[in-house]
């Protein structure tokens, strides 16, 4: 086991134990809090992955901005900061059941599709710039419908919380 | 590295996040259960971008999950707002003046 092998292990028992505790945890911060953990372990992988641009788009907007979002929106909601039984509806085993029978399938198809295929050294290493450049050149009609679609979202968001 | 070891940490996100989204009663732990899901398919995007050496398209498209995701998070905040507003509770429960 190479020693990426021993930091993808350690990151990713991290990221488990974190998801698991976001989707069971009986406090809504402390439910925001571990989402940090688990989004800052896609970073890292990420980086392990090779690709450093997407890891620091991941710290500046999910990290910085979409957390702040979802504190902003659990104080703004005034969800009970303390710990609460109320959180989880009664459809916990009917959700277990579907969410673990799709875990089945999907890795049985992965295993069986990708056992054992390897991910080889890169002979040439991804820069920004080349990224920059495939952004601004093969997909730049999809780069500014997404332009549009963030400007749409945003005066949506802003009509749909004003009070009037 | 294998690419299993990616693919497989991303069902597993992914199968957490159904799970939140399904069990959650919260409207912003269910927004947090979709950004779950949302991270384990860029992880995936990544993950064969970096499998498929020359193609850098999978980035690009991480990119672009990343600012939907954006997009979908503060419409979906707006919407609990104006939920809570109407509700006096973001319990998603709640809302269902609709149900036949």
């Amino acid at each position: 086991m190479g020693p990426e092998n021993v930091v993808f292990a350690v990151i990713a028992a991290a990221m488990v134990f974190s998801a698991i505790r976001v989707v069971t945890t009986r406090n809504i911060v402390h439910a925001a809090l571990y989402l940090v953990i688990v989004l800052a372990g896609i970073a890292a992988q990420y980086i392990l992955l090779a690709s450093e641009f997407l890891a620091w788009v991941q710290v500046l907007i999910y990290i910085g901005a979409v957390l702040v979002l979802f504190l902003f929106g659990i104080m703004l909601t005034k969800a009970p900061m303390r710990g609460d039984n109320d959180l989880d509806n009664d459809q916990r085993w009917p959700a277990a059941v579907a969410s673990l029978f799709l875990a089945g399938v999907l890795g049985t198809i992965l295993i069986d599709g990708y056992g054992d295929v390897e991910i080889a050294e890169p002979e040439k290493i991804v820069r920004t710039g080349d990224l920059g450049r495939s952004i601004f050149h093969d997909w730049v009609i999809p780069f500014e419908v997404v332009s549009m679609l963030l400007l749409g979202a945003l005066i949506g968001a802003i009509v749909i919380a004003r009070r009037d | 590295m294998v690419l299993n070891q990616f693919l497989l940490l991303s069902l597993f996100l992914f199968c957490t996040g159904v799970y939140g989204a399904l069990v959650r009663r919260n409207g912003v732990l269910v927004l947090m259960s979709i950004e779950l899901m949302l991270n384990a398919a860029n992880l995936n995007l990544v993950a064969f971008s970096a499998f498929y050496k020359t193609e850098i398209s999978g980035q690009v498209f991480a990119l672009f999950v990343i600012a939907i995701a954006a997009a979908e998070v503060g419409v979906g905040l707006a919407i609990v707002l104006l939920l809570y507003r109407n509700l006096s509770s973001a319990d998603l429960d709640r809302a269902d003046s609709m149900k036949g």
